[in-house]
């Protein structure tokens, strides 16, 4: 009979229940939800008023209040923290986002360079250059 | 509505004409596959069979079985693709001096598609995923995987998947596109017919397999190993499966969405890959190739601890660095995701684009190599026993590290430029396929067998297809390297060229000797089962095993361990023998166990109608057909007892018989 | 996950070291992990829709581009509705957790009533799309567009049809374990398709509009 045995035994059984119900706390909810909306107003404010006339910035605002929207999302409504399934479901995010960044990052950089190498001229519109590929 | 209309809406295209009677090859093969399918059928029912089948096995949710099906399908399979193999081997080998060979272009090209795509999809995965099923709980101490349920539907979605290919010779065609159906020959203007749509609905249907078997075995790896078996002492074999599940639940979901796009492009006309509005047909190799590298490290990783596991029991020493395995493993599965363009370095993507890939491949011969000077260090000074898998293990030591070699220089891309589609590239992807995974799918199943049922496999037919196997190999693939260096293209039906023939006939020859390989190792199985007295194996341990599997019965009761096992080591089993843990042989608990389920088979059996149906178009039974599937899974959540307990008394007069069969056998 | 951190009991009595457990074992439920793994994999599925949108979102073919097709206001409503949707989810979940059945179930269906109206409101705008002649054949950009969107609105339909299913299952079994394990599921379902649709309305709409 060993102790430690019995330790982990235990250690199941009380999380049988708990693992289900974590940390949503109805301030939490309304916190996450309330930076939900002004972080969804502001980007389309900022589109739908025209208040940053320069693509490439507007873009990486854009992007960026999106990334910050997510990790809202993944805080308050998703319930994220390093240590909910032992760790593993943060490890598995983690994983999943840096395949995500490399396969979106990865195609569009592939592609771009495939278009410019083998379709010159290309600028938007790719319809007449496709025909001419090898 | 008139007839003809009803008949579209219930048959879509499919017509008699779809039944090719006017080839003679198929209409042999299905004259054959009939008469094999009859008389399996008449000797089912004669020995009435059906009932203890569909109990025991088709609605099984046991892991044990679950593996054993999915072998005996991927093993099945494999003749199906081996016979492909042949052909075309025995085509380009005759197809010289005006000679056409026996097999038309049109069904030359449709033979090396479905090579392609059931060798990896249908042999490969099904073998491995069998293997991982039936080891991984076992290793790790477990009573069954995390979703037993799942797991026999996963199963059953492969086989549906491998069933529509099959279809596919008998009615109608498959496709003639390669086995990555690149558009825009895959698209709806090269390939109006349902080759391509056999094609996309098998994949889709067995990929639903193989992504939830993935997820199941990583929630299993994570949550169910014994108490004391933390990360670093699991088993490698395990450490293996749990980055092949994870390549796998990360690399299926593109393979899914690509083959969306393009059924959307054949189906609803969008235009994603075609070559006009805007299409763009490089984006889908780009992204086919996004999952098809993480699917080469699917099928060779796990097989890698296969080889972990045997070299280290065969040498009768611990695994050479265990934890540099178990980095290099982990370092490969992230690292095979950043290497998919050297598929396509001659698309055009320039220089900054191809040295980046070019150097992330030779970068993945890292881990690669240390991993092979672990199994020679494990090797080295170790008491080696040459059975038959640790004779795979090294005829794969040396076979892979030739293969991974032409790969490095595939990976330079100014030779890539050279040796690209050519029979160079065959001769490797063969020499990595066969010289690592097969080779060590047969080490795995060597090694395993006498765990699934209680008798060692033959020795000397093994030994006799290891052979084959080998030499085969090698005289089947090196005259491609020979080829290639030549400049000969890969998927050529015929040759003008007369001097290149005899290049071929060596290759046929290759294939001959590989043809006797596989009939040694079914010879071997038949042997063995016809010899299972003299070969039985009693201890449950024949080879000195390290690992936990070797700790219960052969085969292992249903619920696998009578007492969860507790940790301490690595090498779980061998500390356990080396400290005398013993059997435990009393205070025997009831065993919480899952309850078999037939929801799995009705759902992929809904789901192979459906694919059938989408293939021709039959709208209507494709829409029941989904509606059943749809209906069936919800049923299914509304069974909330799904499990049961194995009384204490049962479990002791198992554990009671099996220690009367060890005391009589000392 | 308690085995991660278990080490081996060299503290235990030196010569009777266990090596079989004399307890059940129960191993901890992979449920909600197996279901995390899940929707990571699902999230893939979206990338490469996002990666196809990525290259293929500017290409065309002489047709609409998305600063002729979008509507942001309709967007935006569409966005609210899929996020109030969320907080009546957690609404939901909090009811769970103190086991009132009749109150869970209200904010499950309020939950399903945002999520008809944003599947409605989608299929508003893409009929007017395709009335318009800017259906999903007329160029790869389109092609991209509906299948990126649709894609998640069909997620969404069936996350509409789950939640049907679990309220007939939460009322006719109650709260138990199993059906707590179910809403928590459906909660990570749906809240990963608002992340989702942050990433759409910000690259797809917002991002579509720009010159």
């Amino acid at each position: 009979m060993s102790a430690h045995a019995e330790s982990h035994d235990h250690h199941d059984h009380d999380h049988h229940d708990d693992e289900v119900v974590s940390h949503s706390t109805l301030g939490g909810y309304l916190l996450g939800f309330f930076l939900a909306v002004v972080l969804t107003a502001i980007p389309f404010w900022l589109v739908m008023g025209k208040v940053i006339p320069d693509t490439r910035t507007i873009s990486v605002v854009l992007l960026s209040f999106a990334a910050i929207q997510i990790v809202v999302h993944m805080i308050y409504f998703l319930h994220m923290d390093t240590k909910s399934q032992g760790g593993w479901n943060m490890l598995a995010l983690i994983f999943t986002l840096i395949l995500v960044v490399i396969t979106l990052s990865g195609s569009i950089w592939v592609m771009f360079h495939m278009n410019a190498n083998m379709m010159p001229g290309m600028s938007h519109d790719m319809s007449q250059q496709v025909k001419n590929l090898p | 509505m008139n007839t003809p209309d009803l008949a579209k809406l219930i048959f879509g295209r499919l017509t008699l004409e779809a039944i090719p009677y006017h080839e003679p090859i198929l209409l042999a093969t299905f004259a054959g596959v009939a008469i094999g399918g009859i008389a399996l059928l008449a000797v089912i029912t004669k020995y009435k069979l059906w009932g203890y089948l569909w109990k025991e096995w088709f609605t099984s949710i046991d892991h044990k079985k679950i593996g054993i099906m999915y072998m005996v399908f991927g093993i099945v399979m494999l003749l199906r693709g081996f016979a492909d193999a042949l052909m075309m081997r025995a085509q380009q080998a005759i197809a010289f001096n005006g000679n056409p060979g026996f097999l038309p272009p049109h069904h030359y090209d449709q033979i090396f598609t479905a090579h392609g795509v059931i060798m990896i999809f249908f042999v490969a995965m099904p073998l491995v995923t069998g293997l991982m099923n039936y080891v991984v709980p076992l290793q790790i101490g477990a009573r069954d995987v995390a979703f037993p349920f799942l797991n026999n539907f996963s199963f059953w979605m492969t086989v549906a998947g491998g069933l529509l290919v099959m279809a596919s010779l008998f009615v109608g065609e498959f496709a003639r596109t390669g086995w990555l159906a690149y558009p825009p020959l895959s698209g709806l203007a090269q390939s109006p017919d349902v080759g391509v749509d056999y094609y996309i609905w098998s994949l889709q249907v067995a990929g639903v397999g193989t992504t939830l078997s993935g997820i199941n075995l990583i929630a299993t790896i994570v949550k169910m190993r014994a108490p004391g078996m933390t990360m670093m002492k699991m088993p490698v074999f395990t450490w293996t499966s749990l980055c092949t599940n994870v390549l796998i639940v990360a690399a299926f979901p593109v393979l899914t969405a690509v083959l969306v796009l393009l059924a959307l492009d054949r189906y609803a006309g969008t235009n994603f890959f075609t070559n006009d509005f805007g299409g763009n047909a490089m984006m889908y190799v780009n992204l086919i190739w996004i999952w098809g590298h993480p699917e080469v490290y699917i099928l060779v990783l796990p097989v890698f601890g296969v080889f972990s596991e045997v070299v280290s029991t065969f040498s009768q020493k611990r695994l050479f660095g265990y934890a540099s395995m178990v980095y290099a493993t982990v370092v490969i599965t992230v690292l095979s995701y950043l290497v998919w363009l050297h598929h396509f370095f001659t698309m055009g993507s320039g220089a900054s684009v191809n040295s980046f890939f070019g150097i992330t491949t030779m970068i993945i011969s890292i881990p690669t190599g240390a991993k092979i000077f672990n199994w020679l260090f494990t090797m080295y000074r170790g008491r080696i026993n040459f059975d038959v898998p640790m004779l795979w293990t090294v005829g794969f030591m040396v076979t892979f590290v030739i293969g991974g070699m032409t790969g490095v220089m595939l990976a330079v891309p100014p030779a890539d430029f050279l040796l690209h589609n050519s029979l160079f590239l065959i001769a490797h992807f063969h020499n990595v396929i066969i010289g690592g995974v097969i080779f060590g799918l047969f080490a795995g199943i060597n090694y395993w067998f006498p765990k699934a049922f209680g008798f060692r496999l033959d020795a000397f037919w093994g030994k006799c297809s290891f052979w084959f196997w080998l030499v085969g190999f090698y005289v089947a693939f090196m005259p491609l390297y020979v080829l290639g260096f030549m400049g000969v293209t890969r998927r050529m039906n015929h040759f003008e060229d007369p001097s290149l023939q005899i290049w071929f006939q060596i290759a046929a020859l290759g294939a001959v000797l590989i043809a006797l390989g596989i009939g040694s190792f079914l010879v071997q199985i038949y042997v063995s089962i016809k010899n299972r007295d003299k070969l039985r194996d009693v201890t449950g341990d024949p080879w000195h095993g390290r690992t936990l599997e070797w700790a219960t019965s052969s085969p292992p009761p249903e619920y696998n361990f009578a007492f969860t096992p507790v940790i301490h080591e690595a090498d779980a089993w061998w500390d356990m023998k080396e400290r005398n843990a013993g059997r435990r042989t009393e205070g025997y608990l009831p065993i919480h166990m899952p309850k078999n389920t037939a929801a799995g088979f009705v759902i992929a059996a809904f789901a192979f109608v459906f694919g059938f149906a989408m293939i021709w178009h039959m709208f209507l039974i494709a829409g029941l057909s989904f509606l059943g599937i749809l209906v069936s899974a919800i049923t299914h959540t509304f069974n909330y007892k799904r499990d049961y307990y194995i009384d204490a008394g049962v479990v002791e007069r198992t554990e009671t018989a099996r220690t009367e069969e060890l005391a009589a056998h000392v | 996950m308690s085995d991660m951190h278990a080490t081996p009991s060299a503290a235990l009595a030196e010569n009777q070291t266990q090596f079989w457990m004399t307890k059940d074992h129960h191993p901890e439920n992979g449920t909600l992990l197996g279901f995390w793994i899940y929707l990571m994999s699902d999230c893939l599925i979206f990338a490469s829709l996002f990666a196809v949108y990525g290259v293929l979102g500017r290409s065309y073919a002489g047709g609409p581009s998305g600063a002729d097709l979008f509507e942001l206001p309709l967007v935006a409503l569409n966005t609210t509705m899929l996020l109030l949707s969320s907080i009546t989810y957690g609404f939901a979940v909090l009811e769970m957790q103190k086991n009132r059945r009749g109150t869970m179930m209200a904010w499950l269906i309020i939950t399903g009533l945002f999520g008809l109206a944003f599947l409605g409101i989608e299929m508003y705008e893409f009929a007017h799309l395709i009335h318009e002649g800017a259906g999903p054949q007329r160029s790869a950009f389109l092609s991209s567009f509906f299948t990126l969107v649709g894609t998640h609105g069909l997620h969404v339909t069936f996350g509409i049809v789950w939640l049907v299913t679990l309220l007939v299952q939460v009322g006719k079994h109650g709260l138990t374990g199993a059906n707590k394990r179910r809403i928590m599921c459906l909660s990570m379902f749906w809240h990963f398709l608002d992340v989702v649709w942050i990433g759409v309305f910000t690259f797809v709409y917002l991002m579509g509009v720009l010159p």
